[in-house]
């Protein structure tokens, strides 16, 4: 099954109750399928008429205490945001998958990492924070919708999973699965008609003296425990590894492929592969840089990952680049060259250690 | 007089559309404020027919009506304005 | 004596920070009593809009939501297709429907959802200060129309009412007003007939247009701007029901 119809399956085992969706590509399978499997089980699916309006569809429904989600591509997903800030605002579940494309702008239709800042440092005002998951596989993406589903019930939060064009459209077989869930708290806060009880407000706006400064510190609170407990990362051969390179979601697995080529050639190089870039597993990574090594963050953008990976390294090793924008996608040959590169710097060149003498020199004369 | 309004003083913002809509003059804005700083209206209740169309129109519902019992009809030549009343027990 | 007008529950008692002679006062309680008079209270769940009545759930006792400017029909739309059992409505003015939110009332209106649509057009950005609004009628002056509305460059008013009914799914449109008295009654009958069709089950949208005062930003005292609405707004904007 391909990418996309596969997360609309897993979704819909997850028991989403309505899909609200527009066209656009690389995700249009998406909507395609969702049209003729949520009237099957008797579900909500509705093809509106903007991404504008299908954040805000999906906002009802989950004001209502249902589950709800939408899927889009990059510049939809840009519309979306006003929706995602309101959204987390009024700590409403949610789930959104973004089949990534090139950007920006109308960019192109070819598989981009380009949207890791959108995601992840919150395209839309405000100091709010979402779930994000980067999976790697078809499989894991399945995997991922259910527990996006309980994640967002479970801490009320719109969850992001950034899928792109190659994920969306690759056909890999997958078993689905429906895995027992978390025990979720009950949304005694949902709109359902005030009969027999106070009304429910869900809101946003705290316009008295402080009611927002607190609300913002409720969300805080819940995002500390979100990072202490949904961590998700996966590692291989970092042990003995002299240059560790970081990728997630289809950047992972080329990287995984030109891992396995370095290896063979004698270089002692791993591999960190996040699968929440929120919250990120800023402590692996740091963990891993206690011991001297380069790591290098191949991406399918102009680098935009390699800032967190920069943050969580914290200045105790060099944290290079590599990537390929607008749809560009780097080749195992290329990832490995790249190593190679970086095995040469291990070592001092000559000229480099001339040069650090002269400096010391320079330095000591000035003192 | 066949009918009575009671204005809640302090919820009243003084707009006036009642003195406006009051078909016996009978309500007219206080001289004295309250304290939201609003001049309210205030009813004399003098020649009051119970019409309620000062709490039809008032924005705020801080007037309450009260009619006679006694009296099932008004004669204002006009039936339909009785009938389209609330009439509560 | 026997009271024969009072608050209904659904109103609840405390003060709004409407300025004086504002409609929205009127209008809130003729949905009140709507939903009083219907009994729907326990079902009904409101949708507030960005504007002066953000705040319309401190004063309407149902469940309520609020949402981003605009958007009100397509959250609606989410509501009544998950639950179409309870009574969905969403209340809204000349900037949340007619300006930024022309493409969800005019879809919303389009595949007929089951929703009743409260619109309260005052041909003025209230909440903001008083700018231009989509409504706002050749010549008035307003904060961004400061030499009067022309309609070269700014457009005409835009006639919400005239505009939807000729979309198949609106099956109720009604241009009412809150001017006098009798004005008000019809407002309320138009309101509770809203919810009616939705109750019976009739497929299809119903909105209500209320032309509302704002003596603040239109400059007068309350008295005058219903005035102002009956001689002058109900030129540009003619009231009666435009179908159903």
């Amino acid at each position: 099954m391909c990418g996309n119809e596969a997360l609309g399956e897993a979704a819909i085992i997850a028991g989403v109750d309505a899909y609200f969706g527009y066209p656009i590509t690389p995700q249009n399978e998406v909507t395609a399928y969702m049209s003729r499997r949520m009237p099957e089980e008797g579900r909500v699916f509705l093809q509106c008429e903007s991404e504008l309006a299908a954040i805000n569809m999906v906002f009802g429904a989950s004001a209502t205490g249902k589950r709800a989600m939408t899927s889009s591509s990059s510049p939809g997903i840009s519309l979306m945001q006003e929706g995602i800030s309101y959204l987390s605002g009024a700590e409403l579940p949610a789930v959104v998958v973004n089949v990534m494309r090139g950007g920006p702008g109308l960019g192109n239709i070819a598989p981009s990492q380009g949207d890791y800042f959108q995601a992840t440092r919150g395209g839309g005002h405000g100091d709010y924070r979402t779930i994000v998951f980067g999976p790697s596989s078809v499989q894991e993406l399945v995997d991922c919708m259910q527990l996006a589903f309980d994640l967002a019930d479970q801490y009320r939060m719109v969850v992001v999973v950034l899928a792109d064009g190659i994920l969306g459209q690759m056909m890999e077989p997958i078993i689905f699965e429906k895995k027992p869930g978390r025990k979720l708290p009950d949304k005694d806060w949902a709109l359902t008609g005030a009969d027999g009880r106070k009304q429910n407000i869900v809101r946003s706006l705290w316009l008295k003296e402080g009611a927002l400064e607190q609300h913002n510190y409720k969300l805080q609170a819940k995002y500390k425990q979100v990072e202490k407990n949904e961590v998700l990362c996966e590692q291989y051969e970092v042990e003995d590894a002299e240059i560790i390179v970081v990728a997630y979601g289809v950047a992972a697995r080329i990287v995984r492929s030109a891992v396995d080529k370095a290896r063979q050639q004698g270089i002692k190089v791993g591999w960190i592969r996040p699968i929440t870039l929120w919250p990120f597993p800023t402590e692996q990574i740091s963990k891993a840089a206690d011991e001297f090594r380069i790591f290098l963050t191949v991406e399918m953008s102009l680098g935009q990952m390699v800032e967190d990976v920069k943050l969580a390294v914290a200045g105790k090793a060099p944290v290079l680049f590599y990537g390929r924008p607008g749809g560009g996608i780097p080749t195992v040959e290329q990832v490995v060259e790249r190593i190679k590169q970086l095995t040469i710097r291990v070592e001092k060149t000559p000229a480099e250690k001339q040069w650090e003498k002269d400096s010391l020199k320079t330095v000591q004369r000035e003192a | 007089m066949a009918g009575k309004i009671i204005i809640d003083t302090e919820g009243c913002k003084g707009c006036g559309l009642c003195v406006v809509v009051c078909p016996k003059d009978c309500i007219d804005i206080s001289e004295q404020s309250n304290k939201h700083g609003y001049f309210p209206a205030q009813a004399n209740n003098t020649d009051c027919t119970g019409c309620a169309m000062c709490a039809i129109i008032c924005p705020d519902a801080v007037i309450e009506v009260q009619r006679d019992s006694n009296i099932t009809s008004i004669d204002s030549g006009n039936k339909d304005r009785l009938s389209l009343t609330k009439e509560k027990t | 004596m026997k009271t024969v007008f009072s608050r209904t529950p659904t109103l609840k008692d405390c003060p709004t920070h409407y300025c004086p002679g504002c409609g929205h006062g009127i209008v809130h309680r003729l949905i009140a009593e709507a939903v009083d008079e219907l009994g729907i209270r326990g079902r009904t769940i409101g949708i507030a809009p960005v504007g002066c009545a953000v705040l319309a759930y401190d004063y309407l006792d149902v469940d309520m939501v609020e949402v981003a400017h605009g958007r009100p029909p397509a959250v609606a739309t989410g509501m009544k297709r998950t639950n179409p059992d309870k009574i969905i409505f969403s209340y809204q003015g000349d900037g949340d429907l007619a300006a930024i939110g022309t493409a969800e009332i005019i879809h919303a209106a389009h595949r007929g959802e089951q929703i009743a649509v409260i619109f309260v057009n005052n041909a003025v950005f209230g909440m903001t200060g008083g700018q231009m609004a989509p409504t706002t009628v050749l010549g008035q002056v307003t904060a961004t129309t400061q030499q009067g509305r022309k309609a070269v460059g700014e457009g005409h008013p835009l006639q919400v009412c005239e505009l939807l009914s000729v979309l198949p799914g609106a099956i109720y449109i009604e241009r009412c007003s809150v001017y006098n008295p009798a004005q008000v009654r019809k407002a309320k009958k138009a309101i509770k007939h809203a919810f009616e069709l939705q109750l019976d089950g009739t497929q299809g949208l119903s909105l209500v247009e209320v032309l509302s005062p704002c003596p603040t930003y239109w400059r007068m005292t309350p008295a005058k701007a219903m005035e102002w609405i009956e001689k002058e707004m109900t030129k540009v904007f003619p009231l009666g029901r435009f179908k159903g």
